[in-house]
């Protein structure tokens, strides 16, 4: 097996397992221990991977094609480009962290939710790695059908409406984007990303934006959020705002922006200033938001518009920028859904009228959600700093007003994660906490910590990921070229 | 003096396999005793249909070059042949369901005309004139009616039987007046010469031909289910004992589709303009009657029958742009689809047998956790309708819209992909059934009492649809080259 098999293994290790744990069976702990062991694998692979990166050659690494369906010229073509391995990297992190979750606290029907939660993977994984237009499809829609099911069986009391509505809304996104794949891999005679050729199609530039703005959300198709956010099991939560939103995000790097290079630019100040509004407007419900979640998933949508708005700034740096803020994001998200989590089961609530004092007693958890949260509102020095302030550059070099918006909503970032962090942490006791409410346990901190450290370190070294993402550190030359 | 015909006996040998085992089977209603009665007969039933597949697989390598046999009477090429290898797959499928959950009285008949409407299909996608058309269409159909009754204790399966007889007939008369029609208009009955002579005659827009034309489009509408002849759909699928419906869903559907594409390539191209639009004009029909009648719809053999309309509607997209692509994707289509909704309904029958009543979305629910490889399976098949790629329906899916892409109607692209979104309420609705009800809304009791019936062969059938179907996606590349061999066959 050569390193280039690695990409392959990454999408279907993962999804082979799934099928091992729902076919073998196995007793709960040990379908717990598998799935977590899978996850870890991954993470090994990957390491293996990023290890033998050439970051400097242009081109697709660990490439593998197979014809598909020959007479459509479809093909089975994955591949890695720079920013394609941090964002899987941040897909496997991300699962081992949360499929730990689920094992720490012991979901029910463990077969049918680990090999659920594996499957997820394997489709993330493979979303990210698609070189081929019609298998990227497959993918991004085969990450819908383990989180339908896992949000609508192990999700809270608004559940069903919640799982139902996150289909209809990404699914109507997802079949404009196949019409629009149709035509578009039929009129170029090949459905291959690496390869093919660019449109001017503007239509066409539209039908993939629709979804790809779905799924991030920006406004205004985010009608979905709240209610999935606010209902999924928090590791999913955690799962879908750290991981499947950045497939929106990633969508429109690779696909919408690459391969419609004028409509991009055409349509780009109206999808910058949509990005800027989701930008805004997700920052004041953040605010706004009477909930732990709710405030989190407002804030990962202000994210997603943040990063939209570096991917159609259209300048080297806020490309850079907007790839590291995916990652970094994606890792605040994450371990700040699953503190969510935590501290749910200790009070049975995420309100923060019902919350507040828990720093008193709970050293762990206070360090945790402060340095998350901090890292989190962008304070100088952390990895999200480094990744607005370098979208905030690219799109002064656009105009000068984008980045006083994007300035603007630093502070407004401020506000509501200060407000978050002292409304669950200090202030006067909150009725649901009690002192049983005990402090983060052994297995808890192991699944934050990693996360934590890992945002640490980037935000030590943030151009491990920012003079990392594109070929020779040009990106917007390595777009215009394709990526090739 | 009557000059019999040369008859090429092997090109007929999937008849003859199944007629053979008919016979058998029926002789078995008399002469095994009731206690084997069951066995006997279902075994007769699967090998027959085992050696169905066997004769039509030789066929199909053994017919490279498709010419016709038999005074001109019938097809033996790919395209016939590969259509009998989908039917008698799922009428083996039919067989294993149906040893487990026919009732007892009238089993060896049940099995012998199981056989017989099977041979009749088989005959009827391989038909080269409009007499053995209508004959074999007779043949099954009227095999197909008494299935439907054949649980008559029941008032549903009588009903279905009645309901299926009389708007069944109806799609008979108004093909065979049209096959009058045609004849009336060209002097000529096969499929080559009807065509011929249209050419020759300059019969070109004749009023007699297009009437005649318009007419079998009805006739054939009728056993596609395809909106607006599909009133008779919902009741019979609901009332038929399920694994006939089972078969009814996948084979019929299959026998329907594919003759029709033969038969309105090879007798009118000339018409083209006409039946590519009216063909297109129904499956738009069917896209929406059937995903929106489907909404509604809480008993789930219903929801499924009107889900079998909608893949009518899908079918029909590969169908009416009569072109090679649109052959090759229909046929691909019709794989992973006989395979799902067979499965599903056999899932359904599953279920039925459980609670001893039918089968709607409330007393569905549970049903995922506790029989899981069932619950699964019907998830794949759900997930797999709705077009999610897990199964071959996905590529179905690609294949037929590319195909209406290719021919220039991106509108048709537009409805299906419309119709696609339409139709996910409803799958994500069985599914939500199967798992997601709050464990103090099962109201479930069996009344049996104690574990359900182990099933085994229900089981393995149900195994085998769930491999077709997420294996059609796995290997679309070799899938593809078969229908691509299969549709050589036809003069596009």
């Amino acid at each position: 097996m050569t390193v280039a098999d690695l990409t392959s293994v990454l999408v279907w290790l993962p999804i082979a397992a799934a099928a091992a744990i729902w076919i073998l069976p196995l007793s709960r702990y040990a379908t717990g221990s598998l799935a977590v062991l899978v996850s870890l694998i991954e993470v090994g692979l990957w390491i293996e991977q990023a290890i033998r990166f050439d970051f400097h050659g242009s081109g697709l690494k660990f490439a593998q094609e197979t014809p598909w369906i020959k007479d459509l010229h479809v093909s089975y073509h994955v591949g890695e480009y720079a920013f394609s391995l941090w964002l899987v990297g941040l897909t496997v992190i991300a699962m081992a962290a949360c499929i730990g979750y689920g094992f720490w606290v012991g979901r029910d029907r463990p077969r049918a939710y680990f090999g659920l939660m594996l499957f997820l993977t394997g489709a993330t994984v493979g979303v990210f790695v698609s070189q081929d237009l019609l298998l990227f499809y497959a993918f991004f829609e085969a990450m819908l059908i383990p989180l339908y099911i896992l949000i609508g069986v192990w999700g809270g009391p608004g559940r069903i409406g919640a799982s139902i509505k996150l289909l209809l809304y990404t699914m109507t996104g997802s079949l404009v984007m196949l019409a629009s794949i149709i035509v578009f891999g039929l009129k170029a005679g090949t459905f291959d990303l690496a390869n093919g050729p660019t449109s001017f199609s503007r239509w066409l530039f539209l039908g993939f934006m629709l979804a790809f703005a779905l799924k991030a959300p920006l406004f205004p198709f985010h009608g979905w959020l709240p209610d999935a956010y606010r209902e999924a099991p928090p590791e999913v939560t955690a799962v879908l705002s750290g991981v499947i939103a950045k497939a929106g995000t990633y969508g429109m790097l690779r696909i919408a922006i690459t391969k419609f290079p004028e409509p991009a630019h055409f349509y780009g100040t109206s999808i910058m200033g949509l990005a800027a509004v989701t930008l805004v407007y997700a920052s004041v419900l953040a605010f706004r938001a009477p909930d732990f979640r709710g405030a989190v998933a407002y804030s990962s949508m202000a994210y997603s518009g943040l990063i939209a708005l570096g991917l159609f700034a259209g300048k080297d740096l806020a490309y850079d920028g907007a790839v590291l803020q995916m990652v970094a994001h994606g890792l605040i998200s994450v371990s700040l859904f699953l503190i969510a989590g935590m501290v749910e089961r200790r009070t049975t609530t995420g309100e923060f009228a019902l919350l507040g004092g828990m720093a008193r007693g709970r050293p762990v958890l206070a360090t945790l959600l402060m340095t998350t949260g901090i890292i989190s509102l962008a304070v100088p020095g952390s990895a999200a700093f480094a990744g607005e302030f370098l979208i905030l550059a690219g799109s002064y070099q656009r105009a000068w007003w984008w980045a006083v918006i994007g300035a603007g909503a630093i502070v407004l970032a401020a506000m509501y994660m200060l407000r978050l962090i002292s409304a669950v942490l200090h202030q006067a006791r909150g009725s649901t906490v009690s002192d049983a409410a005990l402090d983060l346990r052994p297995g808890e901190i192991a699944l934050v910590v990693p996360l934590v450290a890992l945002l640490l370190t980037l935000s030590a070294w943030p151009a491990a990921i920012s003079h990392h993402s594109f070929a020779g550190d040009v990106p917007a030359t390595a777009i215009k070229a394709q990526f090739k | 003096m009557i000059h019999p015909p040369t008859i090429d006996w092997f090109s007929i040998s999937t008849i003859l396999v199944l007629l053979g085992a008919s016979g058998i089977a029926l002789l078995g209603a008399v002469l095994v005793p009731q206690a084997h009665r069951r066995v006997f007969a279902a075994t007769v039933a699967g090998l027959g249909s085992a050696g169905g597949i066997v004769t039509s697989v030789w066929l199909y390598v053994d017919s490279a070059s498709g010419h016709r046999v038999i005074a001109d009477g019938f097809y033996r090429d790919r395209w016939t042949a590969l259509a009998q290898v989908i039917l008698c797959a799922t009428a083996l499928g039919t067989v294993l369901v149906s040893a487990e959950h026919i009732p007892n009285d009238h089993i060896a008949e049940y099995f012998a005309l199981l056989l017989a409407a099977l041979a009749g299909m088989a005959f009827f996608v391989g038909a080269a004139n409009l007499m053995t058309l209508f004959l074999s269409l007779e043949w099954f159909s009227i095999a197909l009616y008494v299935m439907c009754a054949i649980d008559y204790d029941r008032e549903g399966s009588l009903e279905a039987g009645l309901k299926y007889l009389v708007i069944g007939s109806f799609g008979s008369a108004s093909l065979l007046f049209g096959s009058a029609l045609v004849y009336g208009a060209t002097n000529r009955i096969g499929f080559v010469e009807i065509a011929h002579a249209v050419g020759r005659s300059g019969l070109h827009g004749d009023v007699l031909l297009v009437l005649g034309v318009a007419m079998i489009v009805a006739g054939l509408g009728f056993k596609m289910s395809a909106a607006p002849f599909h009133m008779w759909t919902p009741d019979v699928y609901e009332g038929a004992p399920t694994p006939v419906t089972a078969f009814m869903s996948s084979a019929t559907k299959v026998a329907a589709l594919v003759l029709t594409l033969r038969v309105f390539l090879t007798s009118f191209p000339q018409e083209a303009h006409l039946w590519t639009w009216a063909f297109a004009g129904i499956a738009v029909a069917s896209l929406v009657i059937g995903n929106f009648a489907a909404l509604v719809q809480r008993n789930v053999k219903r929801l499924l029958a009107y889900s079998s309309i909608s893949h009518a509607g899908f079918m029909l997209i590969g169908l009416s742009v009569g072109t090679a692509l649109g052959g090759r994707a229909l046929m691909f289509y019709l794989v992973p689809y006989s395979a799902m909704a067979f499965g599903s309904f056999a899932i359904v029958a599953a279920r039925e047998r459980e609670l001893g009543e039918p089968v709607t979305l409330d007393n569905l629910a549970g049903f995922g956790w506790e029989r899981p490889f069932l619950g699964v399976a019907m998830w794949f098949f759900m997930f797999g309708f709705a077009g999610l790629p897990l199964g071959g329906g996905f590529v179905g899916k690609f294949y037929v819209l590319a195909a209406a892409y290719r021919h220039g109607w991106t509108w048709l692209v537009i409805v299906g992909v419309l119709a696609t979104l339409v139709s996910l309420y409803y799958y994500l609705g069985v599914v939500r059934a199967l798992y997601m009800r709050p464990a103090e809304s099962l109201r479930v009791a069996p009344v049996t009492g104690g574990a359900p019936a182990r099933e085994v062969l229900l089981h393995a059938a149900v195994g085998m649809a769930l491999t077709v179907s997420v294996g059609s996606l796995v290997a679309v590349g070799p899938l593809i080259t078969l229908a691509r061999h299969a549709a050589a066959s036809l003069p596009f």
